[in-house]
């Protein structure tokens, strides 16, 4: 069953049209890679998956619920996650790693939100004294690790991963991805992963999406 | 904490004791009057000597300061504040109320602020209540004008969109990410306004807008002394020393700050 699909979706600017009928669909457990070249438009898709920006025209569907127009943006999110591009810039910096990884469950009011936090970072491979560290006081990679923490706090169904190895260096790339690989077998977790970097695609395997303005 | 500061810190932290322990630290009773000795010059006894009514100079600056801080920082607070939260909610939400809130400021900041505040406690009377209402009206818009500038940096940063993700209501964006992180350049910008809202109420003050008689207020003894200042300077240059130290200690302490908060200014 697709857990993503989306269906004649348009975007434009002003007169400059950024994209116009686009169309895919992503099953669970699968990754979908979106490339195009600097300046096609990928970013402003993403954002108007995750509801940043509304699209002119079209329908997106998640798990099988139609979210173009839905207000309850939260219930959106429970089940949609995604991983930004630069891992030190998705955390707020006078937070520490523990209350950021820890946000999306106090807001679903979860039990045992400590505990929990440290079960996460164990699984991105981190250890649970992280949850004291600033975002400022770790590594890229690690950063992102935590950013993969957050995002699968909520177990969501679908995961966009938005240029999400593109500030790594190679090896720290070649971790993230084993990392994403597994929590897409391991939970079925759909991947929509965003770059302009084919080999990334190679790596992560799975369907290749070409994005051109139209 | 850094050291730099401290010295600054110390001094701003002796007057605000002075201000706030006044009561207790004044020689005389700063209203009583005694005309047997009015005007007496500096001595022994009266280190800054008397005014007209043959009260004790230094007791009046001393509890002087507690008008004047007091005023000052409660008056700062406030517009600080309430202008940060305003600018704040219109950096984030935009729309029709940050186009509205923005005129208002642009209208306001269209005035010069001291005639505007000049007019405001004219039409509503003297007192220090108004004096500090009618700087207050004006002085909201700076601290909007930057709050909201910086939130519209920050409402753009991927940890902004990872909060709204988490589930975050708009509110606790504002308070839990916005506020804190715009804070730091808000709290530089009202340390360095402390000197001239010290100045420009005492200046109201000055004026006969602010503080009214018998309160012992920086700017109102300065005025009371006017007349006097070749045959009795003692008692308008008292208060004017204290005005003088007060505004110079804290502009230090502004500048140190913003110094220390953001390393890149220091030249």
């Amino acid at each position: 069953m697709a857990i993503l699909e989306v269906k004649h979706l348009k975007k434009s600017f002003g007169d400059k049209i950024i994209f116009n009928d686009i169309n895919f669909s992503v099953d669970a457990g699968e990754c979908l890679g979106i490339v195009g070249r600097s300046g096609c438009g990928k970013s402003t898709l993403v954002k108007i998956i995750a509801r940043f920006i509304p699209a002119d025209s079209g329908e997106i569907f998640l798990d099988g619920q139609n979210i173009t127009n839905e207000k309850n943006l939260k219930s959106i999110y429970a089940k949609m996650q995604m991983i930004f591009q630069m891992p030190e810039d998705s955390f707020d910096p006078r937070k520490n790693l523990g209350w950021s990884i820890s946000e999306p469950m106090r807001n679903f009011n979860f039990k045992n939100i400590d505990e929990r936090t440290k079960n996460l970072l164990i699984e991105v491979g981190l250890t649970p004294d992280f949850v004291e560290k600033y975002p400022h006081e770790v590594s890229g990679g690690q950063c992102q690790r935590a950013a993969i923490a957050r995002a699968i706090s909520l177990s969501p169904k679908l995961l966009i991963c938005d240029e999400a190895t593109s500030a790594l260096d190679v090896t720290t790339q070649s971790q993230i991805i084993s990392l994403l690989n597994k929590l897409r077998t391991e939970k079925q977790i759909a991947i929509l992963f965003i770059t302009h970097d084919l080999k990334i695609l190679e790596k992560i395997g799975g369907r290749v999406f070409k994005f051109e303005n139209k | 904490m850094n050291k730099s500061l401290l010295p600054y810190l110390i001094l701003a932290g002796s007057l605000i004791f002075v201000a706030i322990f006044a009561e207790y630290l004044t020689p005389f009773d700063p209203y009583v009057q005694n005309l047997e000795s009015a005007l007496t010059p500096p001595n022994s006894v009266n280190l800054l000597g008397t005014d007209r009514y043959g009260r004790d100079v230094l007791s009046r600056v001393i509890i002087g300061s507690q008008t004047t801080l007091c005023a000052s920082l409660l008056l700062l607070s406030v517009i600080s504040i309430v202008g940060s939260l305003i600018g704040a909610i219109c950096g984030y939400n935009g729309g029709k109320l940050d186009t509205i809130l923005m005129r208002i400021s642009d209208i306001f900041l269209a005035f010069p602020q001291m005639v505007f505040a000049v007019a405001v406690a004219g039409i509503l009377g003297g007192g220090l209540f108004n004096a500090a209402f009618a700087l207050a009206i004006i002085g909201w818009t700076k601290y909007a004008r930057i709050a909201r500038g910086l939130t519209l940096t920050i409402r753009s940063l991927p940890y902004i969109d990872a909060a709204k993700m988490a589930g975050t209501s708009s509110i606790g964006i504002l308070f839990s990410h916005i506020l804190p992180n715009i804070a730091g350049a808000i709290l530089v910008t009202a340390a360095l306004d402390i000197g001239t809202i010290i100045m420009e109420l005492a200046g109201l003050s000055f004026l006969g807008l602010g503080a009214q008689p018998p309160t012992a207020e920086w700017g109102a003894m300065m005025n009371n002394g006017r007349s006097m200042l070749q045959t009795a300077s003692w008692v308008i240059l008292s208060p004017g020393f204290a005005i003088f130290i007060t505004v110079a200690i804290f502009n230090l302490l502004g500048d140190k700050l913003r110094d220390v908060m953001d390393k890149k200014s220091v030249v």
